[in-house]
């Protein structure tokens, strides 16, 4: 059994790893291509995604070494060929013959020269959150992991009002205490409904470009909250927003009123917000030149 | 063969095999009894609404009274499938309506049940009694109260963990005066007030109302009121159990509580003030199930409702219960069949409360009878799994969730592997087994070599190559459903083990290295298999053969590919004409 390797929080292994791994499998080499070879004998081909650690130097037959992959968001492909069920023989060979290759691969003093560690798969890190491009998580919030622990919505959204409540200070801009608030943003015309998580976003710029993301056509209706400075729509912007898209971005407070998102101050909003709500066409009309009269207020 | 039984004597033999594992295996005898069966099945289970389609099913079994449904994966539940991926009850309601239209009874879970739905159900079925809802979503109150409206003879409404729109509390007035069948009422994951004195009015006429469960909107003062209406109940959830405290309203609470001589259990508590917790203690001996996982109380007031809990089978909290509470429970909760322990506050790094695997080992001492875990921590040893195991052999069900994926034992700091083996060496009855913490290949052998009832297996971040699945799905006899997540398993495991994916329900597999092609291949080979790949990248159809899916759900069924998936998704290996086959 080889040293488990040290990850970080989100399970990324470091570069050197692979290195350490080939290391090992290279030691017995030569058994594991003889032994990769043998099966010929029954018909299976190796040319497979993921088989093992095989170096470069007897990747002739198998293709290049299974990649590195490094970034959170997106896992490395192996550049082992498939190329379909010719390889296989399964149209010759009966299931008892597959059987009986895949069990010879699979006898035990073989494994230990076959496959080596260090086959582990960085934990999918909600691809939303403020994760800068190498990967690499501000050390300060804890990364979350979509689905786990594996706990309910409902559970997740009872307990994270409880903690709001207990928590005094709630640190601006972190993960921290609440855990996650998963909303639905419905856009009208979409033939279905999306979820996001609101803890991830620390401001409704965050929360605009996720959305935007999410939905093709889209602006935000309205004025940052008061305090941030440089983030208000110029006038170009409001421009755009009358005679542009004609999308306007809505959410229903605890009261079950239907409110215009950037209102009220970051935090306040996602207190009481339960759902958002994308309006477009006639119904958005109107609702813009509001916010235009406000922006213009307080400016 | 001279002669057999008389057809009548046959079927009332027959009523008496309630499991549909028993019908089934009965229709399969020989062609008469296989003919009498399907006339006098009353029940049907579906544990997966693709395998099978509604035709089917009304074609065989015409005289059903009780149809029970699932729609989405396990895994749904924690936002692993997208939206929009399917699992809509609607088109089995419409074939139902034609087909049973003395239908009683419908439960649902993880399936998305529309107004129109709700609508259909109402009107379509004279005879109507119970609606079970777990985990569902897509409906509204206007549903609700199309229920409310037309369902006569209703006697089950109950909505547990619904998502549900909520536009106003109205729908609970629309129950007429005349209604008067009701038994159960669980409308805790509602959020709207409800009139309170359509409420009690209901309540009041209800006389064979066994079951209540309010929602956190029912204030404390309220309660009282309602138990005096119903103190024939079995099972009450109280409302948001916190009001400044008042001593004529905690007196009236506590005496309403003495007057529920049946009351066996209790739930909801949300944002609990410990100074009205004591009005329940005259209940405490009678309880054998007990939810306190809304209620944020430290653990000294816990213990002081446990330690009179002597009756207790079933026990739902949260960490906030400690080592210490569970040591009580160990002592005086005798009984207990099944705890479940949830975390507080599960995304802070650092434990917030003093609950360790030590919790969990002093109730496998105490609690002989203990079958059933699912407990939340944030460190766990081989020693204590052992300890567990060997303590409670009879355990049929152990999930356990150490809160950082891969954390290896805290003490040796070697992989969980000899732990989780101990417990399926030891719990020779295992049926259901979650794991977490840090696991090698080690681990499947052990569990491909004993496991041998197990039904349903989770496995996250866990394992080093196709060897450890491959452990799995040769080894373990009577596995139905495999859910697996972020974990280094890739095709050859799959696709060496076709013919037991026949066998089971499900498998699912994400953010794992099977890839497309082999995907493919699964679908074309095994026509009885829908191999559903789910990937919200663009472009599914120009992706490269070994590029790795993000998710595929694997499941088999009788009803070929399913008319309803959305662009995400695509069956593997399928050709186009062999979609839903309806005949």
């Amino acid at each position: 059994m080889s040293v488990p390797l040290e990850h970080d929080y989100i399970g990324l292994s470091d570069a050197s790893s692979l290195e350490r791994s080939s290391e090992s499998s290279n030691i017995s080499s030569d058994n594991v291509t003889n032994n990769v070879f043998n099966l010929k004998a029954t018909e299976l081909s190796l040319g497979l995604p993921g088989f093992g650690k095989i170096s470069e130097e007897n990747a002739t037959k198998f293709g290049p070494v299974i990649k590195n992959y490094m970034s959170g968001a997106k896992r490395g492909f192996s550049d082992v060929n498939f190329n379909g069920s010719e390889k296989w023989g399964l149209k010759g060979g009966s299931e008892a013959d597959l059987c009986k290759g895949i069990d010879g691969v699979f006898e035990k003093n073989q494994t230990q020269q076959l496959i080596s560690s260090s086959d582990v798969k960085p934990v999918e890190v909600e691809k939303k959150g403020p994760v800068s491009e190498n990967g690499s998580v501000p050390p300060s919030a804890k990364a979350q992991v979509v689905g786990w622990p594996p706990i309910r919505s409902f559970r997740k959204n009872t307990m994270a009002t409880n903690l709001s409540k207990n928590h005094t200070d709630v640190a601006e801009g972190s993960l921290g205490a609440g855990g996650c608030l998963y909303v639905k943003v419905s856009m009208d015309g979409a033939p279905y409904l999306r979820k996001i998580d609101l803890k991830i976003y620390h401001n409704y710029a965050e929360l605009s470009k996720a959305l935007e993301k999410m939905f093709s056509c889209f602006t935000i209706g309205q004025c940052t909250s008061n305090g941030i400075k440089g983030q208000g729509l110029t006038e170009s912007k409001l421009k755009n927003l009358l005679h542009g898209s004609e999308c306007v971005l809505t959410y229903e407070d605890k009261d079950g009123d239907w409110m215009l998102v950037g209102d009220v101050p970051w935090k306040m909003f996602i207190d009481s917000c339960k759902r958002l709500r994308i309006m477009k066409g006639s119904e958005a009309i109107g609702l813009a030149p509001r916010s235009m009269e406000k922006c213009k207020n307080r400016n | 063969m001279a002669y057999s039984f008389p057809e009548e004597v046959l079927e009332h033999v027959f009523s008496f095999l309630a499991s549909q594992k028993d019908r089934n295996a009965v229709s399969l005898v020989c062609k008469t009894w296989y003919e009498m069966e399907r006339w006098c099945r009353k029940r049907i289970f579906v544990g997966n609404c693709y395998a099978v389609n509604p035709r089917i099913m009304i074609r065989r079994f015409p005289e059903v009274k009780s149809v029970e449904l699932k729609g989405k994966p396990h895994f749904a539940d924690f936002n692993l499938v997208p939206e929009g991926w399917g699992g809509c009850v609607y088109p089995w309601i419409v074939e139902i309506a034609r087909g049973y239209p003395w239908l009683e009874e419908i439960r649902l879970k993880r399936m998305v049940v529309t107004d129109e739905s709700l609508e259909l159900i109402s009107k379509s079925f004279k005879n109507f009694k119970v609606l079970i809802l777990s985990s569902c979503e897509g409906f509204s109150t206007d549903g609700l109260a199309a229920i409310a409206a037309n369902c006569r003879n209703l006697r089950v409404l109950d909505l547990r963990e619904c998502e549900v729109e909520e536009l106003s509390g109205h729908w609970l007035s629309h129950f007429p005066d005349s209604f008067t069948s009701l038994e159960s009422l669980n409308m805790a994951c509602l959020s709207y007030e409800v009139s309170f004195s359509a409420l009690e009015r209901l309540v009041s006429r209800s006389s064979n109302l066994k079951t209540l469960r309010l929602n956190r909107n029912v204030p404390i003062e309220k309660l009282s009121i309602l138990l005096q209406r119903a103190p024939q109940l079995v099972d009450f959830g109280t409302g948001a159990y916190s009001s400044e405290i008042r001593s004529d309203t905690y007196s009236s609470l506590a005496e309403a509580f003495s007057g529920c001589k049946k009351l066996k259990s209790l739930s909801g508590f949300w944002d609990v003030v410990p100074a009205y917790l004591p009005a329940v203690y005259s209940v405490c001996s009678q309880l054998t199930s007990l939810n306190l996982s809304y209620a944020t109380t430290q653990s000294p007031d816990l213990s002081k409702i446990l330690g009179q809990c002597h009756n207790l089978q079933r026990l739902v909290v949260l960490d906030y219960i400690e080592d210490t509470g569970l040591d009580t429970v160990a002592m005086s909760c005798k009984d207990l069949r099944e705890l479940v322990v949830f975390p507080s506050d599960p995304f802070v790094a650092d434990a917030n409360v003093l609950l360790t695997e030590q919790g969990l080992v002093s109730v496998s001492e105490g609690c002989s009878k203990l079958q059933s875990v699912l407990y939340f921590c944030r460190q766990m040893s081989n020693s204590a799994l052992i300890s567990i195991s060997k303590n409670r052999p009879n355990l049929t069900c152990f999930r356990c969730c150490i809160l950082e994926p891969r954390a290896p034992d805290y003490l040796t700091f070697e992989p969980l592997d000899v732990g989780f083996g101990s417990i399926v060496e030891n719990c020779k009855q295992l049926t259901r087994l979650s794991m977490s913490g840090l696991l090698t290949d080690r681990v499947f052998e052990y569990i491909g070599t004993h496991a041998k009832k197990l039904d349903m297996l989770s496995i996250a971040f866990a394992g080093d190559s196709d060897l450890g699945l491959h452990h799995v799905l040769s080894g373990c006899e009577s596995l139905r459903k495999l859910e697996i997540r972020d974990c280094p398993f890739g095709d050859k495991a799959l696709l060496a083990n076709t013919s037991k994916l026949e066998t089971m329900r499900s498998l699912w597999m994400s953010s794992c290295s099977v890839s497309f092609g082999a995907c493919k291949l699964l679908g074309q080979k095994m026509p009885r298999l829908n191999v559903e790949v789910i990937d919200e990248r663009e472009n599914l159809d120009s992706i490269a053969e070994d590029a790795h899916v993000e998710k595929v759900y694997i499941y088999r069924t009788v009803s070929g590919q399913r008319p309803d998936m959305p662009d995400f998704v695509r069956t593997m290996g399928k050709d186009n004409h062999e979609v839903y086959n309806l005949s």
